[in-house]
């Protein structure tokens, strides 16, 4: 596939358990699993329910609102496509239906950000069919 | 089947080098085994048992070869720097059931000599886990940093309280001839060290060298024969953290389970802990191992480590070697813990014993603290 541009941070490695996952970001939706049987919400998605076993699982649509839970501002990652744009915030958010996700914090300065700060989901398009969430403040 | 107070440490040595580009991993291996086993007045013909970590998927068998071991039980549990730690753990269950006789622990790394950034590598999309995580560009360093950061949210922990830490195991450092870094430093300079991943600063993190080191465990009874006098394993456990569903609380570290189970199998209470071994990878490391591990409240730790409590010279002297903070940090520490601890109780830590020590508490952290890390802590005891 030609790129239009050169992406150098790893990329997700879509598998069979999270194909629906990276399928509904691409669509710039983001998606949580639920465990129909004992309720137990879950990221990231996995086929088999950790709390109960049962492989029934449904998909929910999360709302995109979330609060920074923690984070660090990187000042060093020796990776190429990180190591050109330090400083940056690796960031857990906490979405408001419960699961917490790694992420990073985007439009706002790393000494801004605080725990407890409200953020939003953005769909950053990084590749044909790959797009990562990641978060504003709200 | 009590396993505990029925085996013991009787070999241990640490490879004085902290820079060996003439070296390789596997030599410093060799060169640790002939060194630990020595110690104990023993031969590699005597080992029947071998462990090690960070040699590959298979490279237990590689490193078999290159020793020429034909070992009856082998083991090469692989869960971070707290491993060498495991496989203590292991080879104690292993030699009470009659598994082998004689254990052998080697490490050996070249780290330093090739320049492996290991806290500021970043990681790559291997399993499951990692496709959520990598493409954000997580670090060894960031994942620590998060539960830093945490906890000085939840409560009030300062970048000062951390850099006493640091201040504390240069100082310890500055008894150990071999240590990397010697020189005093104080809370300013740590504070003025460049920030690495907030709120760590790069005097937060340990450094990056070569080194490695072994044991060799057996019997109490086989223990008796033996050159020096015998390090008792009194009490082990392991435990996993991780990041579950999603809402696992980032402060709940192994540590919190190990510890207790270790002490209680030990039979000894925290009380009676005369030093504490405890992975520095760092400084928030030994702050929250220390709470979890129950020495104080949760968020007592930075009151708790500020104070001069855990120097030389305080009621719980910790990483008296100088730690993974300023000592030796080649990778994977644990067996570094193991052998400061086994010098302790031995009376063998010259400058930088603690009087009288009795009761060793070692306490090995393995891969990211803030997204999945193994914890193992064991209780070591003068016969």
């Amino acid at each position: 596939m030609a790129e239009t541009r050169p992406y150098k941070k790893p990329l997700p490695r879509v598998d069979e358990e999270s194909r629906g996952y990276w399928e509904a970001l691409a669509r710039h939706e983001l998606y949580f699993q639920r465990c129909r049987d004992c309720g137990t919400a879950r990221f990231y998605p996995r086929a088999v329910c950790p709390s109960c076993s049962s492989s029934a699982t449904e998909w929910v649509r999360a709302s995109g609102r979330g609060t920074v839970y923690t984070f660090t501002v990187t000042h060093q990652n020796q990776t190429p496509g990180f190591r050109e744009e330090l400083p940056y915030v690796l960031a857990m958010v906490e979405l408001e239906e419960g699961p917490r996700l790694l992420t990073n914090l985007v439009g706002c300065a790393p000494g801004d950000v605080r725990i407890g700060m409200p953020v939003e989901v953005v769909f950053e398009d990084v590749m044909a069919e790959i797009t990562l969430p990641k978060f504003r403040p709200a | 089947m009590n396993i505990w107070g029925r085996t013991a440490v009787v070999g241990a040595w640490e490879h004085p080098t902290r820079f060996a580009p003439h070296m390789t991993p596997f030599q410093i291996h060799a060169e640790s085994a002939r060194g630990a086993l020595a110690d104990a007045g023993l031969t590699i013909r005597d080992v029947d048992g071998f462990f090690t970590s960070g040699v590959g998927p298979i490279g237990l068998l590689s490193l078999c070869h290159h020793l020429d071991l034909r070992p009856a039980h082998v083991d090469s549990t692989s869960i971070g720097g707290s491993s060498f730690v495991s496989h203590c753990v292991h080879a104690a269950a292993a030699i009470a059931a009659g598994l082998c006789q004689v254990a052998l622990v080697t490490y050996g790394s070249t780290a330093a000599s090739e320049r492996f950034a290991i806290g500021t590598a970043g990681t790559l999309v291997g399993e499951p886990p990692d496709q959520f995580e990598a493409p954000f560009g997580p670090t060894v360093v960031g994942s620590y940093a998060m539960v830093a950061q945490r906890h000085m949210h939840e409560y009030g922990t300062s970048s000062a309280h951390l850099a006493e830490i640091a201040v504390t195991m240069r100082r310890h450092a500055g008894l150990n001839p071999h240590a990397k870094y010697r020189e005093p430093i104080t809370v300013e300079d740590v504070l003025a060290s460049r920030v690495i991943s907030s709120p760590l600063h790069l005097l937060d993190c340990c450094v990056i060298s070569d080194g490695g080191g072994a044991l060799v465990l057996t019997s109490t009874e086989r223990a008796r024969d033996l050159a020096k006098p015998p390090v008792l394993i009194l009490g082990g456990a392991e435990a996993v953290r991780h990041l579950g569903v999603g809402r696992h609380d980032l402060l709940d570290i192994a540590a919190r389970q190990s510890g207790p189970l270790a002490l209680a199998r030990a039979g000894v209470r925290h009380d009676d802990i005369d030093c504490c071994m405890v992975y520095d990878s760092y400084t928030i490391t030994v702050l929250v191992t220390l709470e979890a591990l129950g020495f104080c409240k949760p968020g007592d730790g930075g009151a708790f480590c500020a104070d001069g409590r855990i120097g030389l010279g305080g009621a719980l002297p910790v990483n008296t070697d100088g730690g993974g903070l300023s000592s030796n940090h080649p990778g994977m520490r644990g067996i570094f813990l193991v052998i400061e601890a086994v010098r302790q109780l031995r009376g063998e830590a010259g400058p930088a014993q603690v009087a009288d020590a009795k009761l060793a508490l070692v306490h090995g952290t393995g891969g990211m603290l803030g997204q999945r890390h193994s914890g193992v802590t064991m209780i070591l005891g003068r016969a």
